[in-house]
This record gives structure tokens, C-alpha cells and sequence, in this order.
């Protein structure tokens, strides 16, 4: 068995080798001809060279295909006829796809709102804590685990034995039969399995909304907390009437971040479910649709459909970034 | 004036003030939300290091009563294969050989465009600029099918064929060009800001003295723009090592050049594999970023708040 791995990874490595020593080739004799031509040819050599590589690519790679998807999305399965909005009609009218669209809202509600507001109890708890650090990177951990390896860390606290005789190896279902309750398949309980689902994601996310409105809380000058205190506010006062505030662009932004990553979730619902016992998103449907069905034209009304969800929050998201940047 | 001075705190009131803010309750609470967030990675370290049998009969908690430790787990995952599956070493090859050149293309490509964005002066700077700023919006599902048709068939338009099909599919090309193209926007947009806060006066002053803008690059810009890089480097590392969509679908289903999200997820859908196989599995996939977490977290840290808007 060893030896067949080094079959394929002895040619997977030779091309690794080679496409790093071309790439570097490449750039080294680019510079090479640029420093050496003369000084008219370095004004029009110089834009070839800095710039024309990442905008062909660009140009090529994402507004090519972004433009052909969007075309596609009006073309039937093969790409073949053009269809109109049949293919939007099937994505708002089929019962199935309502499912998806309702499990996508659930998401995009409840993932960015329990996210920042644990993130923003944990920032506010820690912010004058003596070795706050540990606690903070704990918190924040979850975020450098892949979503496939955070499907699996949860899959297993999620863990189901269907023969009651023997003990429950799952975290989740242990502590239920601990209470007496019964144990049972989480994964096929819907509308349950998404929220468990979500459950996920919150904790990858609530680190990040921590770790950024940590920092925001941070800026918040001592001596207006500290004057505060001198007045008697309470804790829930000092924090709803001084910090909150004083930090809400911060908030915003950690909302709709979290918000646009969540309407692209994935990795998490094809690992855990496949998409399967009620619990599909428009991401994981959208791949199905392209990648099973080879239904080109479903798949891309599906990735339109998300195109236009994220574009309002990415643009409120960057004049709230605009607007910080002004105040301060 | 006067506000400042009536904020002033003697140092007795400012230690109470000090006190009162670190509450013990908030303090406590604090610590067992941390603990609760690290239990179930810290279950899966432990059941990975335990005997199979023990996994699949016991839960992973009595294992601090009754520890037996044993390494087989990892050494089934990482060396040997299941039937047509070869083992995890060989995807985890295929994750460091994606990953490499996926950081270091865009951010090469990256910083010569906005060095270019930055201090070339010409018409539709602007335009191009805020352009590429917008392709942030464009999720990477919208581009897929058609990047993944280029890829295996080439573009031909009216019967012209503008780019042939290169025979790239399955290997690593496809995945190395594709993340490169999605790390774009954003690696310009975030370079392009730092480099335009080099001093105007360096850049002139190289001017006079003959430098050419390439000179220029290698002898100023590039040793300036360092700190940047590597931010943006550990966020792109992470971003392409933990990706599974664009190596699930530009890797055309090849299992020679696979990474080990890819793998990882086929094992949790097939029967079979138990949960000692799945939980040295997933611990294999991510403990590297773990390292690269917890040993450079401020700079990550910095390329999260800059980067968190990526598409």
C-alpha cells in the first residue's frame, strides 16, 4: 500500500516543484526584461507586467463566468434553450425548494444574532479580566478548525446508539439519558436537526464577533466608563447606556459579516446531513443542482439567487465601514 | 478642560472602579463558556487517542477514569488505505501541495497589482480600482460552472477557439488558479491600502535618483510592505487549507489530487468508517491550522479584522 502512495505523490510533487521554480522563473525574468528595456518600453512594460496578469485573471476567471452563470441561469438543464424564468419560478414555487429557502433564512436569523450576542457577552465579561487571554483564545479557536472538521467534532457530540443496551457514546445523548430522558437521532428530528446544525456555525462565528468587538471595546476611552461608574450606573446600565453605543457601527458590521458568510454555508450541512431529512440550504442545493443533477440552469438561478441576497448586506456593510471611518 | 478635570479618578477610586469591572461572576462565567466552547474539540483529541474498541463501547469521558492510550488510530488513518481509498498521508500531501502555491500566487500577483493601483498614475486608475473592489461581492458559487467548463473544455466563442483545453483537469492547476482568483479582490483591495501609505516623498525621491519602477519594487516597496504580506498570508493559508467547495469541485473528483477536507467529508458520509478512523482523521486535518492558530494568533487576528468581508 505504501509504495502505491509513492507513486502518486512521486509525479504530484514533481509538478509542485516545477510550477513553484516556473512561477518564480516567470516573475524573475519578467523584472529581468523590465529593468533592462529602455525607458519607453518600461512605461507600457510596467502595466503588463503589475497589473495585466491579475486583471486577465480577473476578467477571465470571475466576471466571465459570474456574466455566463447569470446567462445560464435563463437557459435550460444543458444550457441549450433559453427559457426565461422558468428556472426562478421552479425555485420559488417546488415545495422542496421552499424548504431549502425557509432553512436559509433560518440560518441567516439565527447564526449572526446568537453569534454576536454571545460574542458580545464574552467581549464585555472579559474586557477588564485578568487573563483574559486564555479564555479569549479558547473562544476564539473554533475558527482556525476547517467547517468538514467542525462537522465531525459535532457529529460525534451528536453520536446516536439505537440499541438502548448500550451506552450512548455521544455527549448529547449521554447527558439526555443521564436526566432520564430518552435518547434519540437528532440528525432525523426536524425542524430540530437545523437549529443543531446552526449550533455549529455559532460556534465557529462567536469567536470571531468576540475577538472584533473586543477590539472595538477596547477604544472605548476609560474615562467615560469610568465616569459612569462614578455615577452609580449599574453594570447592565453602564453597558447598554455607555459601551453598547459607543461601539453599535462595530456591531453592525460583525452582523452582516457574519450574516454573509452564513448565506454561503456549505461544508457543514453536505458533511452532517448531505442536505438530507429536511435540513437543506440554498448553497448545498445549488451544488446538488449543478454537480448531481447537472441541472445548469436550476443550479445557476440557485447561485443568482445568492448573488442577490448578499449584494444589499455587503454594500450596507461597506458604507457602515465608510461611515466609521469618517467619525474617527 | 473642565470635563477632563471633573473625570479625573483618585487612585482609590480608580482601583474600586477597576475591581468592580472585573466581577468575579462575570469572571466565572467567562471561564465555563470557554470550557463548554473547548469540549468538543477536546473530545475529539481524546477519543482519538484511544483504543478502538474503547470508543465504540464507552464514552470518551471515562476515559479519565479508566485511561488506555493508543496510537493505532492514527497510524490506520494516516497509512492505511480502506479498498479503493488511499490513506490520509497521501491527502495530506495533496492539502500541502494545494495550499502552497494557492497563498503564493495571489499574494504575488496581489501586491504587483497594487503596487500598480497604488503609485501608477493613469487614466481609469480609479475605476479599475474600485472595480476590483467590488468583485468581493461576486460569491464564489456564481463563477463555478463556467470557471470549471474553461477549465475542461477551453473557450470557444463562435466557433474561435480563444483559450484551447489544456488537458489541466485533474491535476492540481485547476485548484491552484481557482483559489487564486477568489484571493484576488481582496489581497488588491487590503495591499493596495497599506502600500498607499507609503510616503510619497520615498517613492519621488527614488524617481530622482533613476530608479525604474521595477528597481523601485524590489528595492522599496516590497521590503515595506512585508508586515501586510504575511497577514494576509496566514488569512489565505487558513481560508485555502480549511476550503472544501473549490477543491471538492476544481479538483473533478480526482482522489490523486484531493485535500483532506475533500477526504474527510466522503469518510463522515460512508458507512464503515467508525468513529476512531473519523476522529484521527479530522484531528490530522486540523492540527495544522491549530499550530499556525495559536503560534502567530495576533496576526491572524489582524487579518481577520481587515479580511473579514471576503467573498
Amino acid at each position: 500500500m505504501r509504495g502505491s502512495v509513492w507513486d502518486v505523490i512521486g509525479p504530484n510533487l514533481t509538478l509542485l516543484v516545477i510550477s513553484l521554480v516556473a512561477f518564480s522563473a516567470i516573475i524573475y525574468a519578467l523584472f529581468l526584461i523590465g529593468s533592462r528595456a529602455s525607458v519607453r518600453w518600461q512605461e507600457w512594460l510596467r502595466y503588463g507586467i503589475f497589473l495585466g496578469p491579475a486583471i486577465l485573471l480577473l476578467v477571465v476567471g470571475l466576471i466571465y463566468p459570474a456574466l455566463r452563470t447569470i446567462w445560464m441561469s435563463f437557459m435550460d438543464a444543458r444550457s441549450e434553450n433559453f427559457i426565461g424564468l422558468d428556472n426562478y419560478v421552479w425555485a420559488f414555487t417546488i415545495p422542496e425548494i421552499q424548504i431549502v429557502l425557509r432553512n436559509t433564512a433560518l440560518w441567516v436569523v439565527f447564526v449572526p444574532i446568537l453569534s454576536t450576542l454571545i460574542g458580545l457577552a464574552i467581549a464585555y465579561m472579559t474586557d477588564r479580566m485578568k487573563s483574559a487571554a486564555v479564555v479569549k483564545s479558547l473562544i476564539f479557536m473554533p475558527m482556525a478548525i476547517s467547517f468538514v472538521g467542525a462537522s465531525v467534532i459535532w457529529g460525534f457530540v451528536y453520536n446516536y446508539e439505537p440499541n438502548d443496551k448500550k451506552p450512548e457514546i455521544g455527549l448529547l445523548n449521554a447527558i439526555m439519558r443521564m436526566f432520564g430522558f430518552e435518547s434519540q437521532n437528532w440528525m432525523l428530528n426536524a425542524p430540530l436537526n437545523t437549529f443543531l446544525l446552526i449550533a455549529v456555525l455559532v460556534w465557529i462565528q462567536t469567536g470571531f464577533a468576540m475577538v472584533i468587538l473586543s477590539a472595538a471595546m477596547k477604544n472605548v476611552p476609560d474615562e467615560v466608563v469610568e465616569a459612569a461608574m462614578l455615577d452609580g450606573a449599574s453594570n447592565w446600565r453602564r453597558f447598554s447606556e455607555v459601551t453598547l453605543p459607543m461601539i453599535r457601527g462595530t456591531v453592525v458590521v460583525v452582523l452582516t459579516t457574519i450574516t454573509i458568510g452564513t448565506l454561503k454555508v456549505f461544508d457543514i450541512v453536505r458533511t452532517m446531513t448531505g442536505g438530507n431529512f429536511q435540513t437543506n440550504v440554498i448553497a448545498n442545493e445549488m451544488y446538488a443542482q449543478s454537480f448531481r443533477q447537472l441541472n445548469y440552469g436550476q443550479g445557476s438561478s440557485l447561485a443568482v439567487i445568492l448573488f442577490l441576497a448578499v449584494v444589499p448586506i455587503i454594500w450596507y456593510n461597506v458604507r457602515q465601514l465608510r461611515l466609521e471611518r469618517t467619525e474617527r | 478642560m473642565a470635563d477632563t478635570a471633573r473625570l479625573r479618578l483618585s487612585p482609590q477610586q480608580k482601583k474600586r472602579a477597576k475591581d468592580a469591572f472585573s466581577s468575579p461572576v462575570a469572571s466565572a462565567v467567562a471561564v465555563v463558556i470557554a470550557v463548554l466552547w473547548t469540549i468538543p474539540t477536546f473530545s475529539l483529541l481524546v477519543t482519538s487517542i484511544r483504543p478502538e474498541k474503547d470508543i465504540n463501547t464507552t464514552g470518551w469521558w471515562t476515559f479519565f477514569v479508566n485511561p488506555s492510550v493508543s496510537f493505532e488510530n492514527y497510524e490506520k488513518v494516516l497509512f492505511v488505505g480502506t479498498g479503493v481509498n488511499p490513506p490520509m498521508f497521501q491527502y495530506f500531501f495533496n492539502s500541502l501541495a494545494v495550499t502552497i502555491p494557492a497563498v503564493i500566487f495571489p499574494i504575488t500577483l496581489a501586491v504587483f497589482a497594487a503596487y500598480a493601483l497604488a503609485w501608477f498614475d493613469f487614466k481609469g486608475r480609479d475605476a479599475i480600482f474600485f472595480s476590483i473592489f467590488a468583485l468581493q461581492v461576486v460569491p464564489l458559487q456564481l463563477t463555478l460552472v463556467p470557471l470549471l467548463q474553461l477549465f475542461s473544455q477551453g473557450l470557444v466563442i463562435g466557433g474561435v477557439t480563444i483559450i484551447p483545453d489544456l488537458g489541466i483537469t485533474g491535476t492540481y492547476i485547476p485548484i491552484w488558479i481557482a483559489h487564486t482568483i477568489f484571493g484576488l479582490p481582496l489581497a488588491i483591495f487590503l495591499l493596495h491600502n497599506f502600500l498607499r501609505q507609503i510616503p510619497r516623498e520615498l517613492i519621488e525621491a527614488g524617481r530622482v535618483d533613476g530608479a525604474n519602477w521595477f528597481t523601485m519594487f524590489s528595492k522599496i516597496v516590497l521590503p515595506l510592505s512585508i508586515p501586510a504580506i504575511a497577514s494576509f498570508l496566514i488569512f489565505q493559508f487558513l481560508w485555502v487549507w480549511n476550503d472544501l467547495l473549490v477543491g471538492l469541485t476544481f479538483g473533478a473528483g480526482s482522489k490523486s489530487v484531493a485535500p483532506m477536507t475533500v477526504r474527510l467529508g466522503e469518510m463522515v458520509g460512508t458507512r464503515g468508517s467508525g468513529w476512531e478512523v473519523l476522529t484521527a482523521g479530522a484531528f490530522v486535518s486540523i492540527v495544522v491550522p491549530l499550530i499556525v492558530f495559536f503560534a502567530l494568533q495576533r496576526y491572524f487576528v489582524r487579518g481577520l479584522l481587515a479580511g473579514s468581508v471576503k467573498g
